[in-house]
């Protein structure tokens, strides 16, 4: 189990292969990094904080995965984790994030100014635009790992950095486990409740354990800025808003995680971050930018036409359900955001998904009056 | 306890065999192999990583109090299982108004010692007042014992036995490593080849069993499927599924055991019908011969004298028996002294899909409350006698005859 550094050195009084997990039936991405030469090599070490191997690679033994779709399959416990079992997280990372290299550089870039366009998406089609990202807390232990103490701490000092906040940013902060069943009724009905994990991928990593204590949800008074605390990381920062002006919430979002990251530096608790990966959260998948921008957009044509599907490769896209990750499209309306979160910058990201989005729309207005799109298809971006 | 060791081990370190062997003397290592836990220690009091209990209603949260996390926080047993870790599941199932769930678990025999200023609690509280400081744990499986075990099969559809054993120097489901389940398995699995005549039988694993004989096991009602209940997940023990897990039975089918589910072994003995006797004296004389079997390779069971039989669950130590037929009672369960009469006689009833879940029409799983504290013949006979004055009620209430509600048995032996 995770947290406490159990049976790590009493294990090794067994074999390496009497210990390496079946990963015949598998696939994830950590099914496909691990051998038993990089087990071997890294089950004797531990974090700093007492994280160990076996810690990292449970949720990917016990979800063995889908033929379809490729989950990651392991988690970091802390910050730590990616250095210490780089043996395993590097070509986790590679295979996940198109190739990145051990000695490749994530760049950072939140200044909004340099987005071209976006304010300009025809909102008779895009309905709304949001984009999120994560945040990890220095100097704390994972939500895989954290223990009681540690994940309470972390909620206080959000709570202390997002109530000093002003203007725009002016909001309130609602704990789960003490939320009344008015606000948890309105909460619900703006999209803004996240619920105890039940997806056995987060709840064998041991992210649901005490719930629902130190967990709650912050939102600006006029509910288009959100902070989710102690979720699946740290803090997942939203900012969204109805129609689709993405530039104003990039905006929105910039300015934001700037000011609550100053206040958290102030108080010797900055972001993790580091110049190979970026900021660091628990899934390996949403390292670099941690940033998926989208918007909810009517593409009931296009969504059927053959070549959909790869038209969102070339632009670097993904689809989802309008219930966002695992869910089904309901009416034509689709969740369309950017693939990648690692290599290239915040700006990048949003660019692509603010140009596709608009490359898309056209496209639907084009199927609508009944003429071919073959020459509108994109070159791979 | 640890003095009559001989095990044939093969490629263990001895460092294993200490480690094991601490047994009712453990004593509780301090978390103390790296500066991490020390700096845990120092920025997070027990106070700041006390669980919020108020909304819990389970026997773990009834009996935690600041004093006790502060005593046990930073202690952990021989394989470095610490209080935390027993009690996740209790913090992560806050239970329900009406059913008190007990909350914690062991990850290993050494647990109940370690900690045992909160089991001890917990314990008196799930087994009507047993003190195992100063209480001793009857166990008596002669089966001979047994008197009037047959039932009225008008009423008595089905009859069953089942408990559960752990094999001593190896930790339990909650925190078992691979390595160690999967040696649970061989060592069970190489036992149960050596059952012979109405015991013989054959081990089907679940990660290697194919569709038909997964369909065949299903239709007997003996595949057990990975835990969903998040009592059991939150403690982790569906971790690594389904490695190392498998179901044995005979070839008659009334003879099963179930490996490296929620205990290392459940072992049940079942039939259609009511002959009771026959079936406990078939788990008594199976569970001897497991039971030699093993010791022949230098094994043997957790068991200690004032906690009896070790198992997972605080619930199920002593016999970790549960005795019970399936029966119908159309007329008694309408009226309404039945509850009383069940408490009287301490039994409880279950749906015929056993733990929570509803009765279908009047058939009911009838079973033994008590687990420690009588031994698994009193156990057995209780039921027996309790089933038979079930179905005499049934009987008077068919001809239109008043029933009586039974004066309450006493709970521990005198």
């Amino acid at each position: 189990m995770p947290f406490g550094n159990t049976h790590n050195n009493f294990k090794l009084n067994y074999k390496v292969e009497e210990e390496f997990p079946d990963l015949s039936k598998h696939n994830n991405h950590m099914a496909k990094a691990l051998t038993k030469e990089i087990y071997a090599k890294l089950r004797d070490k531990q974090t700093p904080s007492g994280y160990t191997l076996d810690d990292v690679i449970q949720t990917g033994i016990d979800n063995p995965g889908h033929p379809f779709i490729m989950t990651v399959g392991c988690v970091a416990g802390d910050e730590e984790s990616y250095e210490v079992f780089k043996d395993l997280l590097d070509p986790v990372i590679s295979d996940r994030h198109g190739g990145y290299k051990p000695t490749d550089k994530h760049k950072t870039d939140l200044n909004f100014e340099n987005l071209k366009g976006g304010d300009d998406l025809d909102p008779n089609y895009v309905l709304s635009s949001r984009v999120r990202t994560g945040r990890s807390i220095k100097g704390y232990t994972l939500p895989p790992h954290n223990s009681r103490g540690e994940r309470r701490a972390i909620e206080k000092l959000a709570v202390e950095a997002l109530t000093s906040l002003d203007g725009e940013f002016k909001g309130k902060y609602y704990p789960l486990k003490s939320m009344t069943d008015a606000e948890q009724e309105q909460l619900i009905s703006d999209h803004f409740l996240f619920d105890k994990p039940v997806s056995p991928l987060l709840t064998c990593a041991g992210m649901a354990r005490d719930w629902p204590d130190a967990r709650g949800i912050w939102h600006n008074d006029s509910k288009t800025f959100l902070v989710w605390v102690n979720e699946e990381d740290h803090l997942r920062v939203i900012s969204m808003q109805k129609g689709g002006n993405m530039r104003e919430v990039f905006r929105r979002f910039c300015v934001g995680l700037q000011k609550i990251e100053e206040i958290f530096k102030k108080h010797n608790h900055g972001f993790m971050w580091n110049e190979h990966l970026g900021y660091i959260l628990t899934c390996p998948s949403n390292l670099g930018t941690g940033l998926r921008g989208g918007v909810h957009v009517k593409l009931p044509k296009l969504s059927t036409h053959a070549k959909f599907e790869e038209i969102l490769t070339r632009l670097r896209l993904q689809k989802r359900g309008t219930g966002g990750v695992d869910t089904a499209s309901v009416g034509g309306v689709f969740d369309i955001s950017n693939a990648d979160r690692l290599g290239s910058s915040e700006v990048e990201q949003v660019q692509l998904v603010v140009d596709g989005v608009k490359l898309m729309v056209e496209m639907e207005k084009k199927l609508e009056k009944g003429e071919a799109i073959d020459s509108m298809i994109p070159a791979q971006k | 306890m640890a003095n009559s060791f001989t095990r044939m081990i093969t490629g263990r370190n001895t460092a294993v065999m200490m480690a094991m062997g601490a047994g009712t003397l453990a004593s509780a290592f301090l978390l103390s192999d790296n500066t991490a836990a020390a700096e845990r220690r120092r920025f997070y009091p027990p106070s700041a990583d006390y669980p919020d209990l108020r909304k819990h209603n389970n026997c773990m949260a009834l009996a935690m109090t600041p004093t006790i996390y502060a005593h046990l926080r930073d202690k952990a047993t021989p394989n470095n299982w610490t209080l935390d870790q027993c009690i996740q599941t209790g913090v992560d199932n806050p239970g329900h108004p009406f059913i008190k769930t007990v909350g914690m678990v062991a990850g290993d025999e050494e647990s109940y010692e370690v900690f045992a200023e909160l089991f001890d609690p917990v314990i008196k509280d799930r087994h009507n007042g047993y003190d195992p400081r100063t209480m001793k744990h009857p166990t008596d499986l002669e089966a001979s014992k047994i008197t009037s075990g047959m039932f009225d099969e008008r009423y008595v559809l089905s009859s069953r036995v089942r408990t559960g054993r752990s094999i001593r120097g190896l930790s339990l489901p909650p925190s078992c490593t691979r390595s160690e389940r999967r040696e649970v398995e061989r060592v069970v699995v190489t036992a149960l080849s050596g059952l012979k005549g109405d015991l013989a039988g054959r081990y089907y694993s679940l990660g290697e069993m194919n569709e038909r004989e997964q369909q065949q096991l299903i239709d007997e009602h003996f595949l057990f499927d990975k835990p969903v209940s998040p009592l059991l997940t939150a403690a982790g023990m569906a971790r690594d599924w389904p490695d190392a897990r498998g179901i044995w039975h005979n070839n008659d089918k009334n003879f099963l055991i179930w490996i490296n589910e929620e205990d290392h072994t459940r072992i049940i003995s079942m039939e259609k019908g009511g002959n009771m006797k026959r079936v406990f004296e078939r788990f008594c004389r199976g569970l001897k011969q497991v039971e030699h079997l093993i010791q022949e390779r230098g094994w043997e069971f957790m068991w200690n004298e004032n906690l009896g039989y070790i198992l997972t669950c605080p619930s199920n130590l002593g016999t970790g028996l549960r005795a019970g037929v399936h029966i119908r009672l159309p007329f008694l369960s309408k009226d309404p002294r039945f509850k009383k009469i069940m408490e009287n006689l301490r039994l409880q009833k279950r749906g015929t899909g056993g733990v929570d879940t509803a009765a279908t029409g009047d058939t009911f799983d009838i079973s033994n409350l008590d687990r420690l504290g009588k031994s698994e013949v009193e156990l057995v006979q209780l039921v027996i006698d309790g089933v038979n004055y079930l179905i005499e009620c049934e009987k008077r209430l068919e001809r239109g005859q008043d029933i009586k509600i039974p004066s309450p048995i006493s709970q521990f032996r005198k």
